[in-house]
């Protein structure tokens, strides 16, 4: 392993203490509001969401809906992939209209990710809002989105890669940039 | 992860147990999709499929339908009697005037075994084959034993009958390679003459008792008595089948207390199976129905996926 190819960016704390932030931030933003949902985005948002959800719901003392979002089928490069498309169980088991909805992803980079899960999110109804949380937000965008809660913005290349490692399938948490 | 990789889909001899698993997998995955407010999904926008059945099918060709339709697909249906194959025109010119039409997907119903395998050599276009004949009808076996997992959860050493016409049937012939690949313990049940002769060789066991069939089976899967292919002699008469191997209450007693029981239609209610059993508690017919659905979905995705790959 040549370590000037690779930095640690983020470790499991500091993973920790950003996932706490932006709970505070998403419930100082969704004051007063009716309620709120957390939706992640598969594969690692999923996790993230999870995490989100018990840190809101410790604060609030109150429980939260969680979705699960898989984007597969509305990807617009799913007809050119190369690799085989692995399509994964969406799961929104409750009304989403007039709610606050949370998507969660891991990493924000060219925004296609998130065009197509709003398109896959509207299909389940008319929510009051959507916002964006992410753990990394990486730039390059391709498409007019942005996030509202950032753990971290991370200047890269293009020719860079950002890993996020999550405990729940990489046995450890940790995010990498790797030239 | 296995790679689908293959434009078609003609029948389940030629498929590997991982190809199975990952339609049953994929199809896991779309069983969601029905149960939506807006049941669509964008995946093959643009797409084109043709329905080309040339014998009657109720419930095959809607289920196909529905299936690419919630993928975003366009569908076409052809029914033979009203198209230009009455004529004369031969399965090949029929595929290859799809073809030039730019469709990209031919779904083929057809009553010679063999018949989707030889439109697939003949067209770039990605095939599926909806029955061919006595020879297979893999989506129905696929629906099958997609059914069967949800239910029992592991196929791997669950014993199902199979009970009816095995000889003519392409539901009873899919089903064996199906299930046989994928672990389970096959019975086939019918009268001797609607056996196939060498049947042994495909890894079954075969049995003339409906009540042998049944006793220690997990699953039994009626087959409809195609008396509309009556070839004379080797027949039985309605009732005589009925007294002899419909499957009835009275019989179901003697298995397990939850076997299931499937059926894939369409139901000759107090021939093969009687209506008792047919709506009762252990009987999954109109899942399956539901069932075929996710698995179309799954087997149109996974051939369009390939054809870019490729």
């Amino acid at each position: 392993m040549e370590d000037k190819d690779i930095r640690e960016i983020m470790d499991g704390r500091s993973i920790e203490n950003a996932l706490t932030r932006i709970a505070h931030e998403i419930i100082e933003h969704n004051a007063g509001d009716s309620g709120i949902a957390v939706v992640g985005i598969r594969t690692r948002g999923e996790y993230l969401a999870h995490r989100l959800v018990a840190i809101i719901e410790k604060l609030k003392g109150t429980k939260l809906p969680l979705g699960l979002l898989d984007i597969t089928l509305y990807r617009d490069d799913l007809m050119i992939a190369d690799s085989q498309p692995v399509v994964h169980e969406t799961k929104i088991d409750f009304d989403v209209s007039e709610k606050n909805i949370i998507l969660v992803d891991d990493v924000l980079y060219t925004g296609r990710t998130i065009r197509a899960a709003l398109d896959a999110f509207i299909d389940f109804g008319r929510p009051q809002s959507i916002q964006l949380a992410v753990l990394v937000d990486r730039g390059h965008r391709e498409l007019p989105i942005r996030a509202d809660y950032v753990g971290k913005n991370i200047p890269t290349s293009k020719q860079e890669t950002v890993v996020v490692r999550l405990n729940e399938i990489d046995n450890k948490d940790q995010v990498l940039v790797k030239n | 992860m296995t790679k689908w990789g293959q434009k078609d889909l003609l029948g389940l001899e030629n498929l590997s147990r991982e190809h199975i698993e990952l339609i049953l997998s994929t199809a896991e995955s779309f069983k969601e999709v029905s149960t939506r407010g807006i049941k669509k999904v964008p995946a093959l926008r643009g797409k084109t499929v043709v329905n080309l059945f040339y014998e009657p099918s109720t419930r095959t060709r809607v289920s196909f339908e529905i299936a690419a339709k919630r993928l975003s697909a366009d569908v076409i249906n052809i029914a033979t009697e009203t198209s230009s194959v009455k004529k004369g025109e031969t399965l090949i010119d029929t595929g290859l005037s799809i073809q030039a039409l730019k469709a990209d997907v031919i779904v083929v119903r057809h009553n010679a075994s063999g018949a989707a395998a030889m439109l697939a050599r003949h067209v770039d276009i990605s095939v599926v084959n909806a029955g061919d004949g006595w020879h297979e009808h893999p989506t129905q076996a696929l629906l099958d034993i997609f059914t069967l997992k949800q239910k029992l959860g592991n196929i791997k050493g669950l014993r199902v009958s199979i009970v009816g016409d095995i000889a003519h049937s392409r539901v009873a012939r899919s089903n064996i390679w199906g299930l046989t690949k994928l672990g389970a313990k096959v019975t086939v049940c019918a009268p001797e003459l609607l056996i196939p002769p060498e049947v042994e060789k495909m890894g079954v066991s075969v049995t003339h008792s409906i009540d042998s069939a049944l006793s220690r089976a997990d699953a039994v899967n009626v087959l409809r008595m195609q008396f509309e292919r009556d070839t004379g002699a080797a027949f039985p008469r309605q009732l005589e089948y009925f007294r002899n191997f419909a499957v009835t209450e009275e019989r179901l007693k003697k298995a397990k207390k939850d076997i299931i029981v499937m059926h894939p239609g369409p139901i000759n209610r107090g021939i093969e199976i009687s209506s008792a059993v047919a709506d009762g508690k252990n009987s999954v017919i109109l899942e399956q129905v539901t069932n075929g659905i996710a698995i179309r979905m799954a087997v149109l995705f996974l051939i369009s996926q390939a054809r870019r790959t490729q």
